[in-house]
């Protein structure tokens, strides 16, 4: 560095560059809220005019994506709540969608003329997303005190025993047909919540998201976020660092339970019909593997991962299908194989494909697509740390 | 209840949970040495099944075979090809899921385990399509003897006969072996064992051929049993032997199969009485249950937290 102190300052347009470039890294880090709204604002209005961009206008209308883009947002919101569980906490939760269910079951209870309720949508996801709270704390007290990995297992009974449950005590839930009719919400300003008209759900999914984005944020930010952080990363050192590890990982898996809820809650009132057999083990598998491939920990990136998971299973599977049935390509020979891509159905390979990039994602890359810079140095450091040490004993 | 239903029902639970016990034993074995919950043991269990299906329909069995030679023959072929194909399908398994990933984090091999879960479902859902398979039932499920005016079938007999014998060769083993002390003091600690001169890799893998030669075990019984297949069929099987796993202490075989023969009362006792349907729920509530308040089992020694 000698003889260059400082690199030529004269060009304007670099230092403005520069400028704007120390802003961009400066601002998430000063003014994370306000980061998230402006970057939440951003998306939500850019994706309404994107669709009607070639070439996605060609694979549907503008509602029909606005209908998706408020679906992928509940996996979304699911994801970022699995991911406090899964990705801040460390704790496996195989059973969220059971935390789902309730939470759309709560709205369904409270606003639909099964049960002659009329409980406005806006509290009602207060509390869907509380009931939720509460059986997460019910399973979760219990089993938190075990060894982390009997969680998995109790919560992936857990997940299986909830729908079995709903579709079973059909005298309260009406079992295989679920409840429906359940009322849309109402809201003066956005408009008319309604089948035909997704853009309120779009709207009040991408205000909620921005909601819960922001308080995870702050969350991880918390003195609760580092005693989280610290649980996963060593739970006895984090034990004898004065940290109450069973009420610590409960509140993880409260929030996430939570978080849940309010996303059922939303998805009821979307759907306006709950039935036992939307909310399987295929839910809670799917949003793990969008945690995974996201970068387990990085808010942004498990939510990003969410949104692109939902849209690639939900778009990109069945284009892939019309695609090579458009081209058709004649059957071709793999060996002892014979493949033919126009009569593939690729949606049937959806979890397939989910297995292969879980196994591939933790051999390859475990720290995930968008990574968080904590646990990417966590998870490599296995290897990087037993390296460093050899280093040390040699010097 | 009279004495016949009641030992009718008996052997109906022994019979399942012979099963349960067989697919218990791979899970505990894994977990006993490695610590490591493998989801995929359930499928493996499903894999089994559906390779008895092929191999059975592939040499021309539609159904019962009367001269017992040839059954022999065809149930000792049907026994050695599916647990020798599982259990290799557990030894790649574990060489390409969890070998790379045994220093990682607790974490990384329980999300690959899920994984290779989900690949071998739709692998035998691609092959064989996502309905149930019947599997040619090859020895006669009519065929009963008396005891005191009460019919037991044979075929039950056959089940909870086999299933002890692998246990009983399976303690034998690992109680008097050189390659059982290999696994059992890979199990109490790993690096000991390695510097007392045990191969680690290849005692792990020999676990899970075991292991997941015992489920093929397990897949053939199921498929003459019930006669049919489907590719979920893992899923809830293997939970419910996770949890006779759970219940008889976890790295315990005797407490292994001992959980199984327990579920099987559950279920059978709980379909007895009119709740079929809530048979699962009643199987998970008791692995809460156990968990909360005897975390190590029936039989299980202390274990202790591992950080």
């Amino acid at each position: 560095m000698i003889g260059k102190a400082s690199p030529p300052a004269a060009n304007p347009l670099r230092r403005t560059l520069r400028a704007i470039r120390d802003l961009a890294s400066r601002l998430p880090q000063r003014h994370q809220s306000l980061t998230v709204i402006v970057g939440m604002a951003f998306v939500t209005a850019i994706l309404p005019l994107v669709v009607l961009a070639p070439p996605l206008n060609g694979f549907g209308r503008q509602n029909d994506w606005l209908d998706g883009f408020a679906n992928a947002g509940v996996f979304v919101l699911l994801a970022m709540g699995l991911n406090v569980v899964v990705g801040l906490a460390g704790l496996l939760d195989l059973g969220y969608a059971a935390f789902f269910a309730i939470g759309a079951y709560t709205y369904a209870y409270g606003a639909s003329p099964f049960s002659g309720l009329d409980v406005p949508f806006w509290p009602m996801l207060l509390v869907g997303a509380a009931v939720a709270m509460v059986f997460g704390l019910l399973l979760g007290a219990p089993t938190l005190r075990l060894r982390g990995d009997y969680l998995a297992i109790v919560t992936l009974g857990f997940g299986e025993i909830v729908p079995v449950v709903f579709l079973n005590a059909d005298t309260y839930t009406r079992g295989t047909n679920g409840i429906s009719g359940v009322y849309q919400p109402v809201l003066p300003i956005v408009g008319n919540f309604g089948f035909g008209n997704p853009m309120p759900y779009y709207l009040t999914m991408a205000a909620i998201i921005a909601v819960a984005m922001i308080l995870l944020y702050r969350l991880q930010d918390s003195r609760l976020g580092r005693a989280w952080m610290a649980i996963r990363e060593d739970e006895l050192a984090a034990a004898s660092m004065g940290i109450n590890t069973v009420t610590t990982k409960l509140l993880a898996f409260a929030i996430g339970a939570s978080t849940s809820g309010l996303g059922g809650v939303f998805y009821a009132s979307k759907l306006s019909v709950v039935s036992p057999d939307q909310f399987g083990f295929v839910i809670s598998f799917t949003v793990l593997a969008m945690v995974v491939l996201g970068g387990m920990g990085n808010i942004w990136g498990v939510a990003v991962g969410a949104f692109v998971i939902y849209e690639l299973q939900s778009q990109g599977l069945k284009q892939l299908n019309s695609f090579f049935g458009g081209l058709g390509l004649p059957p071709f020979h793999l060996g002892p194989l014979t493949v033919d891509l126009t009569s593939i159905n690729f949606l049937e390979y959806q979890f397939l494909l989910y297995g292969l990039a879980l196994v591939g994602m933790m051999l390859l890359r475990p720290e995930g697509l968008f990574p968080s810079r904590r646990r990417r140095a966590e998870l490599r450091d296995e290897a990087d740390a037993g390296a460093a040490n050899e280093e040390l004993v040699q010097a | 209840m009279d004495f016949g239903l009641l030992l009718q029902q008996t052997i109906n639970a022994l019979t399942i949970g012979a099963i349960y016990a067989l697919i218990a034993l791979g899970y505990t074995m894994v977990y006993g040495i490695i610590e490591l919950i493998n989801f995929a043991h359930g499928d493996v269990f499903m894999t089994g099944s559906f390779v008895t299906m092929w191999l059975l329909t592939t040499l021309g069995f539609q159904g019962t075979i009367k001269d017992p030679l040839t059954l022999a023959g065809v149930l000792a072929l049907a026994f050695l090809v599916a647990m020798t194909v599982m259990g290799a399908v557990g030894v790649i398994i574990e060489r390409f899921a969890y070998r790379p990933l045994r220093n990682a984090p607790r974490l990384a091999p329980l999300i690959t385990a899920i994984g290779v879960s989900f690949i071998l479902q739709n692998i035998v859902q691609s092959i064989w399509g996502p309905s149930p398979v019947s599997v040619p039932q090859i020895i006669d499920v009519q065929a009963s003897f008396r005891v005191g005016g009460t019919p037991i079938r044979f075929l039950s007999i056959f089940i909870i006969v086999l299933a002890i014998a692998l246990m009983v060769a399976l303690q034998l083993f690992v109680g008097r072996t050189r390659l059982g002390r290999a696994m059992r003091s890979t199990a109490i600690d790993r690096e000991a064992a390695q510097l007392m001169g045990v191969d680690i890799n290849t005692t792990i893998a020999l676990t899970f051929f075991i292991g997941s030669a015992l489920a093929g075990a397990a897949g053939v019984v199921q498929g003459l049993y019930l006669g049919n297949t489907v590719f979920t069929a893992g899923f809830q099987a293997g939970l419910k032997a996770f949890t006779a796993a759970v219940l008889g202490g976890i790295g315990n075989t005797t407490g292994a199969a001992l959980g199984g023969f327990v579920i099987g009362f559950i279920e059978v006792g709980s379909t007895y009485l009119g709740y079929t349907r809530w048979s699962e729920a009643v199987v998970f509530t008791i692995l809460i249950l156990v968990l909360v308040f005897r975390p190590t089992g029936l039989l299980g020694q202390q274990l202790a937290e591992r950080a």
